[in-house]
């Protein structure tokens, strides 16, 4: 096909309407950088919340817990075994909570090609003691450099350096709220007394915020080594696995592989917030519905001004199909027309999107719950410019498609007769 | 020499259904040889201007066979219809229809282009020669719509030379224009004839236009009378 030539054509007749043109270009421009703009602050926002939560829940965390024998001796006893046995005021069994055999777990799960990375750790419940009052609270023994790697916890610091919790030995990192209860600063030492009645002096390195209160009340963090002195365990002491894997929708198939194959429980995160999602995905849901309505009103605009541009050039239309120009040629110049407003008018919509982006990146955001961020979250990623352009370029083509047909259906002998 | 036949109608019938049925060419059968100046005439509402958008393949609905260079035009796809329109005929209308967009070159080449059957500098080259023939190739970078009544029809008959087509139809070509231009647009057509032997086919109701081509075909009433 001679698409030059159509292009040539495409080109003439929108140049002659250039202020017409450019008022379709520059309503496809507004809702391609609302899209984007939106599309980029709510994901970001999304991030943000999520990651609150999603940043350091591990995908799938293996544990003993504590819960009943389901395999009681009853059933196992062969008089008794086809009958329906009830047993009643049954107790949990065996308290430990550490994980049998974890360095071989640890390996097996690190070997395996789904998994990004693991975090083992250590929970110990204890007391800090204030003066005269004790505190709840919990000590979680973390490795520091994998948990910073897989669950951002040095982006959660308040004050101090993550890793002086591996450089200081028995040291701590105490949650704000604890810290404040305290009236701890960095380079204190606080007392902290175990379940089983053991004291320790630990010397406070940093400050932790998480951004939920409740957990910052309560919780500070240790390095492996500290939290097993603090138990009184030996060193092979492991209570939770943590697993990060690539892929977070595997979590639910990859819990029940690894509970069987290393007996032991083992619990994914869409089990353990069931309803994390259901906020972002209607979030997002809202600005591509937004976006997209926008963008049906750009497209009008351009059905309009198309329609328009048939009728001024009825007869540019007649000639050029008298002149032996298919239905189909003039089908194309208009869909042409429309396809070119679309992509200049959404090549500008990503640029001034990207521009709004970044003023709105500009603009200052504090909260107490998170310390690291101090402007409003954006989200750059390539995938809604791309989606943007794509949508820019299915509406134009929609809306140039009826009237491009109409200008194929010009009769030339009607309009030349007519004249 | 027994020159060749360029187009041929015959038993052509065309009906109005709206609003009613009215029959407004009845059983026209025509044909035009290489070479000949022919003018169709007669009073307003004859069917003349009909006639020849039927014979320009334009105007599908009608009855009957066309045969344009021998080859029947019945059933064939819009598209080729176009093709053939691109290819074989050439236009010149009462309004100069040039487009306004392009300048008068473009517009002289356009049907050239869209034949492809020469390169766009070859192309160029051409519609030069032919806007020179026409004594207008200063106009050639003017855009169309810069250009007199007479100038732009002068135009309109070069783009319908540019592809060398059998036969150029024209609709009243004379008849928008005074008499002086109207004189220089016949004399053009005489010399076209004359001298390249291009076969042309010209619907008029001006009588002196028509009494100095080479057959005249009347029409009344959707008939050929003479």
């Amino acid at each position: 096909m001679n698409l030059k030539l159509i292009a040539e054509i495409a080109k003439a007749l929108l140049l002659a309407r250039w202020r017409q043109s450019l008022v379709a270009a520059v309503g496809v421009t507004f809702s391609i950088a609302m899209f984007i703009a939106l599309l980029g602050f709510m994901n970001g926002l999304n991030g943000l919340l999520d990651g609150l939560m999603l940043n350091r829940t591990p995908h799938v965390r293996l544990y003993n817990d504590i819960q009943p024998n389901p395999n009681q001796p009853v059933n196992q006893s062969e008089a008794y075994k086809g009958g329906h046995n009830f047993i009643q005021s049954i107790k949990s069994s065996g308290g430990r909570v550490s994980l049998y055999n974890n360095a071989a777990i640890m390996q097996a799960v690190k070997a395996d090609p789904r998994v990004l990375g693991l975090a083992p750790k250590i929970s110990a419940p204890v007391l800090y003691n204030a003066g005269t009052i004790d505190i709840t609270g919990t000590v979680s023994g973390i490795e520091v450099a994998a948990e910073s790697r897989l669950f951002a916890f040095a982006d959660y610091m308040s004050a101090g350096k993550a890793i002086d919790l591996k450089n200081v030995s028995n040291s701590i990192i105490l949650g704000q709220g604890v810290a404040n209860k305290l009236l701890a600063e960095i380079g204190d030492v606080v007392q902290v007394t175990t379940s089983k009645g053991e004291q320790l002096p630990l010397k406070v390195v940093g400050f932790y915020q998480s951004g939920m209160k409740a957990q910052d009340d309560v919780q500070s963090y240790a390095s492996i080594a500290t939290a097993q002195k603090l138990l009184g365990e030996a060193n092979n002491y492991i209570t939770d696995i943590q697993v990060k894997l690539y892929d977070l929708t595997q979590a639910p198939a990859v819990a029940k592989e690894y509970a069987q194959r290393f007996q032991v429980d083992a619990v994914d995160i869409q089990t353990a917030n069931a309803d994390f999602e259901t906020g972002s995905s209607v979030r997002s849901l809202i600005s591509y519905v937004v976006g997209v309505v926008l963008l049906i009103v750009a497209g009008f605009g351009i059905y309009n001004i198309l329609n328009m541009m048939i009728y001024e050039k009825m007869d540019t239309i007649a000639i050029l199909k008298a002149t032996g120009f298919s239905g189909s040629d003039v089908r194309k110049v208009f869909l042409g027309i429309a396809i070119t407003i679309g992509i200049l008018g959404g090549l500008a919509g990503l640029i001034f999107g990207f521009l709004v982006s970044l003023l709105i990146d500009q603009v200052p955001f504090t909260t107490a719950s998170l310390p690291t961020v101090t402007t409003y979250p954006i989200d750059y990623n390539p995938i809604y410019y791309a989606i943007g352009l794509l949508f820019s370029l299915i509406t134009t083509y929609l809306a140039g498609v009826f009237p491009a047909r109409k200008a194929s259906r010009v009769d030339p002998v009607v309009i030349i007769r007519g004249k | 020499m027994m020159q060749k036949t360029v187009l041929q109608s015959e038993h052509i019938n065309k009906y109005f259904r709206d609003p009613v049925k009215v029959q407004v060419l009845k059983d026209i059968t025509i044909s035009v040889n290489q070479g000949e100046f022919v003018a169709v005439t007669g009073k307003s509402g004859c069917g003349k201007s009909t006639l020849l958008y039927i014979l320009s393949t334009m105007d599908t609905d009608y009855e009957g066979d066309l045969r344009i260079d021998g080859d029947l035009m019945l059933g064939k796809t819009e598209p080729q219809l176009a093709k053939i329109r691109n290819e074989k005929i050439g236009f010149v209308f009462q309004f100069h229809y040039l487009l306004n967009e392009f300048s008068v070159l473009k517009n002289v080449m356009l049907p050239g282009l869209k034949l492809r059957k020469l390169s766009e500098e070859e192309l160029k080259h051409k519609a030069m020669e032919r806007l020179k023939m026409l004594g207008i190739e200063a106009m050639a970078p003017k855009m169309a719509y810069r250009l007199s009544g007479g100038e732009k029809q002068r135009v309109a008959i070069a783009r319908a030379l540019i592809n060398d087509p059998l036969i150029i139809m024209g609709d009243e070509p004379t008849g928008n224009l005074d008499k002086k231009n109207g004189d220089i647009v016949f004399d053009l057509f005489k010399q076209l004839c004359e001298e390249f032997n291009q076969t042309l086919l010209i619907v008029t109701h001006d009588q002196t236009f028509a009494e100095n081509t080479h057959r005249i075909i009347e029409m009344e009433d959707g008939r050929i009378i003479g």
